[in-house]
């Protein structure tokens, strides 16, 4: 398939309620950090973009919203225009104008505190970034506490960013500043919002 | 003018654009990971005045999808006329179920109470915001709360309470009582009684807070510490009530007064009629019986809560009756 073909096909099938049906589920797992909300696949971008975070790319970017991509997807044509064709986004030149990151390696991603942090007066303009990994089962296991869960929560997303722990209890202590993080596998999504806090598990 | 549409395709679907939905979105996105903070937001115009919930309306219609049941209040009364047209203004644009039952509801958009049914998760609360920040009583300037709320600098709301208790013994604030939400950004939990307020606290529900005309949203997550501000020798106390709903005889709910006549005639009912309506309609309410009679028709004087009326009916009157005709 040529360039131009892939850039046009795979966009969500019905807009409206596509755009709906992955909106609700990130808000489902933004709310309550830890939860694996199921979402299936309603794109299908060009490799490596994974169907889920580009589907939730087409719902919550347009021309308002600067992206950054990775190296990974910043290398592939097919992925910046299929992008700027569904959603009209501009690409950040610096991680740090972005609004929304799209990381297809989260494992050799720069360090969290590259992505811009919002202001100490409008801690919301900071970058929601959204992370393509394999699963949320075989990492290492992170223990959860916060607001949206109950008493405590687990996930264990493999291939997570090095040093992950200990950047986000950074990320924690530049509170109301800081980044949000979307985790997304092939058939489901979770989030740890920047108020969210990892204990990490003694074995 | 066109003539009424039969179809909903003449609107997009539950009225909003897509760019406005997403921007609203993105916006309800940021207010849950900052619990408490108010993030602007590009309000639209909506085919209401403000005042009337453009606020909730729009955060409603940018979560809203076709399976949701929704649910509206106004002051607890599902049969006002701010609820009623905007349940309609909803089954218009968006085609959606609407309900009055409370556990049955997946996303509920209320005026000014919290229903006294207790609230579960999956379930979405949005509350209409008239003005959405706790300082601006006290700083006129948006700049200035800005600051505050970035520098985490609320004396002056503490001194606000303060000279409530200066002036008349205790805090009597009343409704929008200020409260602080994980310890972090004092917040204006909409003017609902502070009756209410305890019902944020830890709440399974998700609450999401729109304001239309100031152009902000804010939100609740679940299980987050919502606490009222107080002091240690003037805590924070809701409000009770020293008799209960004249029709259903609910304790430890919020009551409305209803005025009956021109004569001084009054009653206190529940003011959350899908609560009252249940537990009237519920044969083994074991509270449902003689008590109530009493009231609004007041033949019995020895009753305490029983009201002077010449209001007299054999039937207690309703709270949806409206005004009553005699």
């Amino acid at each position: 398939m040529d360039i131009a073909a892939q850039s046009i096909e795979g966009g969500f099938v019905d807009p409206v309620f596509d755009a709906q049906t992955v909106f609700r589920t990130v808000m489902d797992a933004m709310a309550r950090p830890g939860s694996v909300q199921p979402l299936p696949a309603f794109a299908r971008p060009p490799a490596p973009l994974s169907a889920t975070a580009g589907a939730i790319a087409l719902a919550l970017c347009d021309n308002d919203t600067p992206l950054w991509l990775d190296p990974a997807l910043q290398a592939s044509t097919a992925i910046k225009s299929w992008l700027g064709f569904h959603t009209g986004v501009p690409l950040a030149n610096t991680p740090a104008d972005a609004h929304f990151a799209l990381i297809a390696t989260p494992a050799e991603m720069m360090a969290l505190d590259g992505f811009s942090q919002g202001t100490q007066d409008y801690p919301d303009r900071s970058t929601t970034l959204i992370l393509q990994v394999g699963d949320l089962v075989s990492g290492s296991p992170l223990l959860l506490e916060g607001p949206g869960i109950e008493t405590s929560a687990t996930i264990a997303p493999a291939q997570m960013p090095r040093h992950f722990v200990e950047q986000w209890k950074q990320n924690i202590k530049r509170f109301p500043r800081g980044v949000d993080i979307i985790l997304a596998t092939a058939d489901g999504i979770a989030c740890l919002p920047r108020t969210t806090r990892i204990k990490t598990m003694e074995a | 003018m066109t003539a009424q549409p039969k179809d909903i395709a003449t609107y997009n679907f539950a009225y909003l654009d897509e760019q406005t939905k997403r921007m609203i979105r993105r916006a309800i996105l940021k207010g849950i990971a900052i619990p408490g903070y108010q993030v602007p937001f590009a309000s639209r115009e909506m085919p209401m005045p403000y005042g009337w919930g453009t606020g909730g309306v729009q955060v409603t219609a940018s979560i809203i999808g076709p399976g949701d049941v929704l649910k509206v209040i106004d002051q607890g009364a599902d049969d006002t006329t701010n609820a009623v047209s905007i349940r309609a203004f909803f089954k218009k644009v968006a085609n959606v179920a609407v309900t009055t039952d409370t556990a049955s509801a997946t996303i509920i958009q209320t005026r000014h109470r919290i229903p006294e049914h207790p609230l579960t998760a999956g379930q979405v609360l949005v509350y209409q915001v008239p003005i959405p920040e706790p300082l601006r009583f006290l700083e006129p300037r948006e700049t200035e709360t800005r600051k505050m709320h970035a520098l985490e600098e609320y004396g002056l709301m503490h001194v606000k309470l303060y000279e409530d208790i200066a002036k008349h013994g205790r805090i009597a604030t009343t409704y929008a009582y200020p409260v602080k939400v994980e310890g972090r950004y004092v917040m204006d939990p909409s003017p609902t009684p502070k009756f209410d307020n305890p019902k944020m606290h830890r709440s399974p529900a998700l609450q999401l807070f729109g304001a239309g005309r100031e152009k902000r949203i804010y939100a609740v997550p679940p299980f987050t510490e919502v606490v009222s501000l107080d002091f240690e020798d003037h805590p924070f106390e809701v409000q009770t009530f020293d008799q209960p709903c004249a029709l259903c005889a609910a304790e430890n709910v919020y009551l409305d007064e209803v005025i009956l006549d021109d004569h001084g005639g009054h009653m206190f009912v529940c003011s959350d009629t899908d609560h009252c309506e249940k537990r009237r309609n519920a044969p083994t309410s074991p509270l449902w019986g003689g008590r109530a009679e009493g009231a609004g028709g007041g033949l019995d004087q020895s009753t305490p809560h029983s009201t002077p009326t010449p209001a007299l009916r054999a039937d207690p009157p309703h709270k949806g009756e409206g005004k009553e005709k005699q």
